[in-house]
């Protein structure tokens, strides 16, 4: 890469900043035990190479330098302000004691492993999960303060204000930057899972923001999701990893020509991305076999069975059904029911999904839950009760607030009224 | 680091015990007292006596005013506390975890600022 002469200096150190700048930040964290300290040393060390390389040359290994130089900048910057800030003494001392950072840079694991400890400081349960999205998005991944605040319909300054307060709590409640001990692990693995998650879901919901940084924030977590993969192979970290592809590769069909929002049997198929599908069936797939997986791989497995119907009659009900039992068993929740009851209703007839639903309701679950009041206006309209599911799609309606939700009943009950 | 970690529970449960029952949770937190102690992470702390028992200050304009009770009526009430000595905040999780009071309560870990 380096050897191209086609590309000017800028070029390369540009770049360099897009792929690998996040990896050096993660190192110089460790090293300098302080963010806003390791950011202004990031950006100094990239100062300097623009300033350096044209005479220098490119290093062989440009990582390690930009990390060796950011660290002798930031401790340059920590002496000629010690006068002025004793009380960072301490700082000082921990990046000048040159035994307590050896070895380092030149080694790739510890390079991997400041990441994934990176990524564990900031989906620490001790923050704020508004707090954890934010400051995993801003120095994990690539997206600038005023990305995620476009994306999460924030004013700049408001999130800005929250990854600053976040930075402090680290700091002054000392959040160690460390990945946690065998026995913590799995809990704090969901943790970070929760939070690439809920990343993924703001960029997936198309309830508000425009579509551009909504599919930013999705590209981002599955690349994040993707690093966790590869940095800690656990079958529910691939799961999740299965189940956002899956979701994402449906995302130019999701939405007709004319912005209304399509189920899945109203979507054209052809534009599902191939790709994505096969890799996220593979990776829930081989989640499935290790037989240590989660409702993430659960919910992937379901997704796949989804894609891999190439029309929506070919649809394998049965094993949806089956699979939505499994993950009832693992994580009980009447929503899981309501998708149950309406994968039976496609495998054993739509009166058999309708009792399950009625059993829900005469419980008190999901009364006030519009897809649920949808779903059984669906089943009643395909049994052809039809002064019922207009009755039950009027509710849903009642119910909803979103206008592609709302234009979807709205199709459906003229339907089932041009039938009356 | 110093952390401080107080413990919150519902004060009347105590009240509810049978002998044996409030014996039992005293020996725990001997127990666990002890194992910090021990570990290295005690500094210092104390159970406190009831929120009946309190009273609440205030200066305003130069004048000394005092009310009978807690600053805050909480269903949760402050009844003790523990300073401990922890490498960093999952340290200090870990002891606080074991307090027994985190069973039926909930424990507050604030860190220590320390001055100058």
């Amino acid at each position: 890469m380096m050897a191209d002469p086609s590309l000017s200096l800028e070029d390369v150190v540009d770049g360099l900043y897009r792929t690998e700048s996040r990896r050096v930040l993660a190192t110089l964290i460790r090293l300098l035990g302080d963010f806003d300290v390791a950011e202004e040393a990031l950006h100094d060390a990239f100062v300097v190479a623009m300033e350096r390389w044209p005479a220098e040359g490119i290093p062989a290994n440009p990582v390690a330098w930009l990390v060796s130089t950011g660290r002798f900048k930031a401790i340059d910057r920590q002496r000629r302000q010690m006068n002025l800030h004793a009380r960072r003494e301490e700082l000082a001392r921990a990046i000048t004691d040159e035994s307590s950072v050896q070895p380092l840079w030149n080694d790739d694991e510890d390079i991997v492993d400041d990441r994934l400890r990176l990524i564990f400081t900031c989906c620490h349960p001790a923050l704020s999960a508004d707090a954890q999205i934010a400051l995993t998005l801003r120095t994990v991944g690539s997206l600038t303060t005023e990305e995620i605040a476009h994306a999460f319909l924030l004013p700049a300054p408001t999130l800005a204000q929250r990854i600053v307060r976040a930075k402090n709590k680290i700091r002054d409640a000392r959040i160690p930057y460390e990945i946690p001990s065998q026995r913590e692990l799995p809990a704090r693995l969901d943790a970070v899972l929760a939070v690439l998650y809920l990343i993924f879901n703001e960029g997936y919901s198309a309830s508000s923001g425009t579509t551009l940084t909504r599919a930013d924030l999705c590209a981002e977590a599955i690349r994040l999701g993707r690093l966790v993969v590869e940095l800690i192979p656990e079958p529910e970290a691939e799961g999740l990893l299965a189940l956002m592809l899956l979701h994402d590769s449906r995302r130019a069909a999701r939405v007709s020509a004319d912005g209304e929002l399509l189920v899945l049997d109203e979507q054209d198929r052809a534009l599902w991305n191939r790709d994505q599908i096969k890799e996220g069936a593979q990776r829930a797939e081989r989640a499935i076999r290790s037989g240590r997986f989660g409702p993430y791989t659960l919910q992937a497995a379901i997704a796949a069975v989804h894609a891999e119907a190439a029309h929506p009659d070919d649809t394998d009900w049965r094993q949806i059904a089956g699979l939505y039992g499994v993950l009832l068993r693992a994580r009980a929740s009447p929503v899981v029911e309501l998708n149950r009851a309406v994968a039976i209703a496609m495998c054993e007839g739509a009166e058999h999904g309708l009792v399950l639903i009625d059993e829900l309701f005469a419980r008190g679950e999901l009364e006030h839950y519009q897809l649920a009041h949808s779903a059984r206006a669906d089943l009643l309209r395909r049994l052809d009760r039809r002064q019922e599911a207009l009755a039950a799609y009027a509710v849903a309606l009642a119910l909803t607030s979103q206008d592609a939700q709302r234009r979807y009943i709205e199709r459906r009950m003229l339907e089932v009224r041009q039938r009356l | 680091m110093n952390y401080l970690c107080l413990i919150y529970d519902d004060e009347t449960r105590w009240n509810r015990m049978t002998e044996a029952e409030s014996g039992k949770e005293y020996g725990e937190y001997g127990t666990f007292t002890e194992s910090i102690q021990s570990s290295g992470h005690y500094v210092g702390g104390n159970p406190l006596q009831p929120t009946n028992t309190a009273t609440t200050v205030r200066v305003r304009n130069g004048t000394v005013s005092t009310t009978d009770g807690p600053f805050a009526e909480t269903k949760e009430q402050l009844g003790g506390y523990y300073l401990i000595e922890a490498r960093d905040l999952n340290d200090a999780i870990q002891v606080a975890a074991r307090i027994p009071a985190a069973r039926n309560g909930s424990v507050e870990v604030r860190p220590i600022q320390s001055m100058g």
